[in-house]
């Protein structure tokens, strides 16, 4: 096989990770689990390695970037793939009602992102293959007042990505942004108006098949492409008026 | 707009509004459900929960109204399903309850480990399995699934966390316990190892129900497994007459390869009247021809042997929207088959799934459903006159010292389950001192008056 079997999972606790893990676990791979729920994490690296994978857990938190350095330093020398999947969303009414919490979900899903993959993108070059996949969101490609705090991070994200996979791309390593839609996780359980919602079995699926094909920049499920490219081609003295 | 904040209003985050339905898809509630993924926000879930209670709905696969709470709380467990040990040398599995027999199947047998004890569907989660003191079709030798836990892990009403054992009361209130002690988040299953992933399956005809029996009789005292199908409809001197399963392990065979059976869905509800006494009369007439009369033996993989309807998902809606009964009776006494199926074929309900098999254990919790006897289990599409024959099956069952299998069931009456779960009084008493309040609460256990001294 072309890749290297050793996956980093950033934010490993999430529903999409767990799965993306079993996926790894199911192909005799081994992964890093990375987060801060370590009990948590000992649950999932267990039953990956019970599915077949050498897998281990590492404390890493996306939300304190002082300490990346170190995180980066203790990996192992080898060829990596990353499957970035943390993120943070505050309902934009809470945050509305305490800015403070706008800042977290900056620092979680804008900084937060940069500053790991920025000391990671150094070993990806001097391994010079492997495959980075990051989780990203619909919402980054137009900011609505119902959501714009959180889309706005990930609009930074999407552009860093931009620049990140230009950059990986001549050290033969790929860079995968996963833009997602409706997913049925934890973070969007109970939130009205969701619709069509895909499971994390199926995201955790495309994320491997997209690093396998080293795809750039994929909507997920796919007729998301669809809806983004209508909501973004309205002229915004229309959107403005819009209650999106 | 007005839609989407009224939604807002009502579901908090982390909690949403939900309609569900027993297996069966005649009880049906509405909840707001939690769906937590860390074992970390249980107790948080669980304490919220006021005089509207809360239960578990993990699987799904309860038929009747177990695991709703209509108008109440509901905790989803489905992604509390991670496997956390196992010891090959002991078979000793530990695992989160949300599990399901499906997955044990998937990673452990190819390992040579199967359940000990597994239900008729693989979907069913191992909560669930102790939740209802589960049996299979080897209820005979290994008992109900609780028999072979050794220890699970509860979070009481209160949120407090225990490690119970056998030896501890609550683990026997918590064993077919019905989810009313609480939750249920890990266990440790001793599993069984199995030399292969097939068994030799033998199936013969019999013409009336002495010459089941007789079948039944031989085969529990030499197979592993053995269950009997059962044409309801057949009278006079047909009555009882079916097909006789057993099945034993059997060694691997060189150059025997498996291959995942291709899962079939069921994509909309059959028509109500698909199923109708004459076309179930056919079917169970072809059905019965389908073993040629001098029997036969075939190898046949675990997953086909143990889980048949699991082969068409949603295979429920074989019976239309408007769902169907299960009835489930254990009968110490083989005379009292005759008396109830003679009660079915008298009435003009068909029973399109009937099962006869032999049991011979208890369970070991205070509501298990067990002991030594037969268990006939039939299923009737949803329909007038229906109710009443339930009615009379339950009396005829009481009649004759028997006993209603409440996973399946949605139709018993509270004085008729005192009657035939004669430990209710002590599990009402434990109930009293780790609920007082009761917070946990289901259809089921209104109906059943579970709480309330008769």
């Amino acid at each position: 096989m072309a890749d290297p079997p050793l996956w980093l999972v950033l934010g490993a606790s999430s529903s999409v990770a767990r799965a993306f893990t079993r996926l790894v676990a199911a192909e005799g791979g081994e992964v890093i689990l990375a987060g801060r729920d370590l009990a948590d994490l000992e649950a999932s690296a267990a039953d990956a390695r019970l599915r077949g994978a050498a897998a281990e857990v590492r404390p890493f938190d996306a939300g304190d970037p002082a300490s990346h350095a170190l995180f980066v330093a203790a990996l192992p020398a080898r060829p990596l793939n990353i499957l970035l999947a943390f993120g943070l969303m505050h309902p934009q009414a809470a945050i509305d009602s305490s800015p403070e919490l706008a800042e977290q979900v900056i620092r979680v899903n804008y900084q937060g992102a940069v500053s790991i993959l920025a000391r990671l993108e150094p070993l990806l070059e001097a391994a010079g293959q492997g495959a980075v996949v990051v989780l990203s969101s619909v919402a980054g490609d137009r900011g609505r007042p119902s959501n714009f705090v959180y889309g706005s991070a990930k609009a930074g994200l999407n552009t860093y990505l931009q620049g990140l996979r230009a950059r990986l791309a001549r050290h033969g390593v790929s860079v995968t942004t996963v833009k997602a839609g409706f997913m049925d996780t934890a973070m969007s359980y109970g939130l009205p108006g969701m619709f069509l919602v895909a499971s994390p079995e199926a995201a955790a699926q495309v994320c491997l098949l997209a690093a396998r094909r080293k795809r750039n920049v994929l909507y997920f499920p796919f007729f998301w492409w669809l809806i983004m490219a209508i909501i973004k081609a309205i002229p915004e003295g229309v959107f403005k008026r819009l209650r999106l | 707009m007005a839609e989407a904040s009224k939604h807002q209003r009502i579901s908090a985050p982390g909690w949403r509004r939900d309609a569900f339905s027993g297996w069966g898809r005649l009880a049906r509630a509405e909840m707001l459900a939690a769906r937590p993924e860390r074992a970390s926000e249980l107790a948080g879930i669980l304490t919220s929960a006021g005089s509207e209670g809360i239960i578990v709905h993990a699987g799904g696969r309860s038929y009747g109204d177990s695991a709703l709470n209509a108008g109440g709380r509901a905790i989803l467990t489905r992604r509390l399903d991670r496997l956390l040990a196992f010891d090959p040398a002991s078979g000793l599995l530990v695992a989160e309850a949300g599990v399901r027999f499906e997955d044990l199947r998937r990673v452990l047998l190819p390992r040579g480990f199967l359940a000990p004890v597994t239900p008729g569907t693989a979907y069913a989660t191992l909560g669930g399995a102790i939740a209802h003191d589960v049996h299979g079709k080897n209820q005979d030798r290994a008992g109900n699934f609780g028999t072979h836990v050794e220890w699970l892990d509860l979070m009481l009403p209160s949120g407090e966390l225990r490690r119970l054992t056998p030896a501890d009361p609550l683990f026997r209130a918590t064993v077919g316990g019905l989810g009313l002690t609480g939750v249920i988040l890990a266990l440790a299953l001793r599993l069984m190892p199995v030399p292969s992933r097939f068994v030799a399956v033998r199936e013969r005809r019999v013409g009336d129900l002495d010459e089941f029996l007789g079948a039944l009789e031989v085969e529990r005292s030499r197979a592993a497994y053995s269950v009997g199908w059962i044409d309801a409809q057949a009278q006079g001197r047909a009555l009882g007459r079916g097909i006789v399963e057993a099945a034993d392990p059997v060694a691997a065979k060189a150059g025997e390869s498996y291959a995942e059976a291709r899962g079939r869905r069921l994509p909309v509800d059959l028509p109500g009247f698909v199923l109708n006494p004459l076309s179930i009369a056919a079917f169970n007439a072809l059905y019965w021809r389908r073993v040629p009369k001098e029997g036969r033996e075939r190898r046949l993989a675990y997953d086909r042997f143990l889980y048949p309807l699991d082969a068409i998902a949603d295979w429920n809606r074989l019976y239309g929207r408007h769902g169907f009964h299960q009835f489930q009776a254990l009968l110490p006494e083989p005379g009292a088959i005759r008396v109830l199926l003679e009660a079915c074929a008298a009435s003009r309900a068909a029973s399109f799934l009937a099962v006869l098999k032999t049991m011979g254990q208890q369970g070991t919790g205070l509501l298990s459903f067990g002991g030594r006897g037969h268990t006939l289990a039939l299923d009737f599409p949803a329909g007038p006159g229906i109710d009443g024959l339930l009615g009379r099956l339950e009396r005829l069952v009481l009649d004759h010292g028997g006993q209603v299998y409440l996973a399946k069931d949605s139709r018993l009456s509270a004085a008729g389950f005192a009657a035939m779960y004669p430990r209710l009084p002590e599990f009402r008493e434990i109930l009293a001192e780790i609920d007082p309040e009761g917070r946990m609460r289901s259809d089921l256990a209104v109906r059943l008056a579970i709480r309330r001294a008769a």
